[in-house]
């Protein structure tokens, strides 16, 4: 073991549970400040995610969200793009999922109606990615920036379709009409009844997103195309040697993801609200950023941080319920510092960690 | 102190007389895990001398500096500066000791001028005006005392490598080092660039300050030091005063066998053409015209080398054959199939055609470092059948042939999982090498095939070009190394600001060569 090298157990575990304990320091000590119990915080937090049924079933529906905006991320990172633009990929692919169920639900089961569903948002997705893909292999606009801009221009098309075009007539809310049973995803509470999901949402997409990480595992890890990802990611000037054209694997890989971001409206717009609303990625697309940091652009690592955020999602509405001193701020501050330590604060504690490392291994070596 | 008595008793009489010491190490150790790296090592620098240590790539040169610099810190043993026991915690406390360090890759920022690059880090106060008045001024007593002229407000990223180095060792002197340490200085530079160091070395002992040079190339060593260690494989194994050793002897040291530093060139029959440039052109980012209406060939079991000064469009000529950027004009017959160079290729196709390539800059080109071995083994061959299943790699496939290579290739560790970055500069050489010989091609363009590698390595790769040829191979070879080219090639054409200046062959003398390089006799050519 070289220097600086770790072993991927502290790597992959024990680096991002000393983040994270540091970060739930912290909350502890704001909780204490405004004048709480910061182990009756943790209690409720943790109770209301995974103590009964209901809360595990919100704890895993929005951990699918995650699930599908990390991967969006992470894939763009493996070949060094930035893509900030999950949140208004997302929301156009549920334009596509809805779409295709709106045309589809009155006459065939919903199992036909999925794959359609799948291919209607992945198309989407991609295709709103693809205009600053294409602006950053062409032209080198910056796609930080264009994704960004994609992800306001987005929202204003939504509003726009939602309340002048797909609006039923004879109604005030800006949202489609609600989708037949050929066009709803099937609830796990009524598929594992013996489970108590209790009124919770959590359906059939967190199974497809499980579905979606092995793709991506086999894809970055084990086709050409992901050696390619990979190869232009780390090296974009051996990538050229090599004889990958940066062009096609900047937009193959931006389709992916928006692909991948475009899948998430499977989880909100098919399997809970039936309909397609104004707002409904509700800014999943920018936990994805961090969810994909903190999963280390791994698949694994992704299932694991999008629980965590899944839990602080769900367990911070309870303890918002539970303790009304603690607003809903309170637990955005808490979720802003998971990411603040995870990810932006990601090698605080590595220099130290590496040097224990360090010294340990050099014991062992002369003993 | 078996060591220092050992010194003593080759003679270190001029470096004893005076006084003490700069830097004296006494048992220091260093491991990494399983790996010592520096065993027991005991070292004298005398104050006021160039003192080379040499040894090959991987004989823990780097990390005994690192230690004086205080990027390591040494499990054990003792660092005496000017004669009183220190240590060296962080290189903040390395410069407060007057120590400074010209590393290998330049740590300057491209966009910042020469004055601010100086100042960086030592800017002296909040607002920047007084620092830079203080520094100008200091940077023209520097440049005054050291023959070091430079431009302060030029912009760093414009300088030629050789100029920025010198920024680097302004840097150091600015802040006061008295001992300065030059990590493989002249790697990047071109023989008259490194002529240049090694006269401002001279004036800067001549001064008083130390020099520590770090370097795995014999004619240096021989040339600007004045005493040097040999290093091999983690401990000190002689101190010699350069004046009474030779580079045989060295080399011998740096083994522990003796090298053959000339190659077996055996007769070999020449064949058709394999490659023919005509008329070629090639502009850069910048759109400056880098290659100017080149056009050569290149016959079967023959090596045509490419001499020249880096910077003189020999890059540039080998990014656009291997396909990697778009000539401006000029054709290119491969295996008797002709292309236009100005059309858009790339660089999988040229492979596909039989032309492989060694690139000048392994570490930005030929590998991915965070790849591992077995993964940097297919670089440019990933969509090669015999490497695929359907859209998947063949992972075993891929494993099993690479380690075919390392055992041939002897390649060390003998592992296809590590890191391609974990690798020494001799061994990762060695993995494009073999990549890109055992596709079996017509034609090999290779660039600097032993920038920063060992002297074994540089045998066995030398070596292997000779194999190349001796199979009827067409092999380009492109060396800012004078005697790589004189002993491997069979033509050599000089190339000087992007014009072909002259061919020779391989008599030619280093001087004839010299001349050509450097554009003097450009007319008489033509």
């Amino acid at each position: 073991m070289s220097k600086g090298q770790l072993p991927r157990w502290v790597d992959f575990g024990l680096l991002p549970a000393l983040n994270l304990i540091a970060a739930f320091i912290v909350s502890g000590l704001v909780v204490v400040i405004i004048g709480e119990d910061p182990f009756e915080a943790v209690k409720w937090l943790v109770w209301g995610a995974l103590g009964y049924g209901e809360g595990i079933g919100y704890t895993l529906y929005y951990a699918t969200n995650f699930i599908f905006t990390g991967l969006a991320v992470a894939v763009a990172f493996h070949a060094g793009l930035f893509n900030i633009g999950g949140e208004g990929q997302a929301y156009v692919g549920g334009l596509g999922i809805a779409l295709a169920c709106l045309a589809l639900d009155r006459f065939i089961p919903w199992w036909v109606t999925f794959p359609f569903a799948i291919a209607g948002g992945a198309l989407f997705g991609a295709a709103w990615a693809f205009i600053p893909a294409y602006l950053q292999a062409k032209r080198g606009s910056h796609i930080v920036i264009t994704t960004i801009m994609f992800n306001f221009i987005a929202s204003a098309l939504m509003v726009y379709l939602l309340s002048n075009i797909l609006i039923p007539q004879g109604t005030m809310s800006p949202s489609s009409r609600n989708f037949e049973a050929g066009g709803q995803l099937p609830l796990l509470r009524n598929v594992f009844t013996s489970f108590d999901f209790g009124q919770s949402p959590v359906n059939l997409a967190f199974f497809l997103a499980l579905a979606v990480c092995v793709v991506v595992w086999l894809l970055i890890w084990h086709t050409k195309l992901g050696y390619e990802i990979r190869s232009f990611g780390k090296n974009p000037d051996a990538a050229a040697y090599a004889g990958i054209s940066p062009v096609r694997i900047t937009i193959i890989t931006m389709l992916i993801s928006g692909a991948l971001a475009g899948l998430m409206g499977i989880n909100v717009v098919m399997g809970e609200q039936t309909r397609l609303l104004l707002d409904f990625a509700g800014g999943a697309g920018f936990v994805g950023i961090a969810v994909a940091l903190m999963g280390r652009g791994h698949p694994i690592g992704i299932i694991l941080a999008a629980m965590l955020f899944g839990l602080l999602y769900q367990g911070g509405a309870e303890l918002a319920f539970e303790i009304p001193t603690i607003s809903r701020d309170m637990i955005v501050v808490i979720q802003a510092l998971v990411i603040l330590f995870a990810g932006a604060l990601e090698h605080m504690f590595r220099p130290a960690v590496v040097a224990f490392f360090d010294r340990f291994s050099s014991d062992t070596a002369e003993a | 102190m078996q060591v220092i008595d050992l010194i003593d008793q080759k003679g270190r009489a001029t470096v004893a007389e005076s006084n003490v010491p700069a830097i004296e190490l006494i048992g220091v150790n260093k491991s990494f895990g399983p790996v010592h790296a520096n065993k027991d090592i005991n070292l004298v620098v005398g104050k006021g001398s160039i003192h080379g240590i040499i040894g090959e790539n991987g004989a823990g040169k780097s990390t005994l500096m690192s230690i004086l610099y205080g990027f390591y810190n040494a499990d054990s043993g003792t660092i005496k500066i000017d004669g009183k026991a220190t240590t060296i915690p962080d290189s903040k406390s390395a410069i407060s000791q007057g120590i400074g360090m010209v590393h290998q890759h330049f740590m300057l920022v491209d966009p910042f001028t020469v004055l601010e690059n100086v100042i960086l880090g030592a800017e002296g106060g909040a607002l920047l005006k007084d620092g830079v008045a203080n520094a100008r001024r200091e940077l023209q007593r520097l440049a005054d005392e050291y023959d070091m002229t430079i431009d302060p407000d030029a912009a760093v990223g414009e300088l030629p490598v050789g100029l920025q180095q010198r920024v680097e060792i302004l840097k150091a002197l600015y802040r006061g080092a008295d001992i300065l340490i030059l990590d493989e200085p002249t790697g990047v530079l071109t023989p008259s660039e490194a002529d240049h160091l090694f006269r401002i070395l001279r004036v800067l002992r001549d001064q008083g300050k130390t020099v520590l040079l770090i370097t795995h190339k014999l004619r240096e060593i021989m040339d600007v030091t004045d005493t040097v260690s040999v290093m091999r494989r983690g401990e000190m194994v002689a101190s010699r005063k350069t004046a009474e050793t030779s580079m045989e002897e060295l080399a011998e040291l740096m083994v522990g066998r003796s090298v053959l530093l000339e190659v077996d060139k055996p007769e070999v029959e020449v064949g058709k053409p394999l490659l023919k440039v005509e008329g070629l052109n090639v502009r850069d980012d910048r759109g400056v015209l880098r290659v100017k209406d080149v056009s050569f060939e290149v016959r079967a079991g023959e090596v045509l080398g490419i001499a020249g000064v880096s910077g003189n469009g020999q890059s540039e000529l080998l990014a656009a054959l291997s396909g990697i950027t778009r000539a401006e004009s000029g054709t290119m017959e491969l295996s008797g199939e002709k292309l236009d160079l100005a059309g858009v290729h790339n660089a999988a196709e040229m492979r596909h055609k039989g032309m492989s390539h060694v690139p000048e800059d392994r570490h930005r080109m030929g590998l991915v470092n965070q790849f591992s071995e077995y993964e940097n083994s297919i670089l440019g061959y990933h969509r090669e059948p015999k490497y695929s299943k359907g859209m998947f790699l063949d992972r075993d496939a891929i494993r099993k042939e690479a380690k075919e290579r390392i055992e041939k290739y002897d390649i060390r560790p003998p592992t296809t999982e590590m890191t391609a970055a974990k690798f020494s500069g001799g061994n990762q050489q060695k993995i494009v090498l073999a990549r890109e010989i055992e596709c079996d091609p017509d034609v090999l363009l290779i660039g600097q095939p032993t920038r920063g590698v060992d002297i074994g390595a540089i045998e066995y790769i030398h070596n292997r070009i000779m194999d190349m040829r001796a199979q009827g191979k067409a092999v380009l070879l492109v060396s800012v190394e004078l005697d790589e080219i004189r002993s491997l090639s069979d033509r050599i054409i000089v190339m000087f600001d992007g014009n072909v200046v002259g061919e020779r062959g391989p008599e030619a003398t280093e001087q004839d060569l010299g001349l050509l390089m450097a554009g003097v006799n450009q007319e008489a050519a033509e």
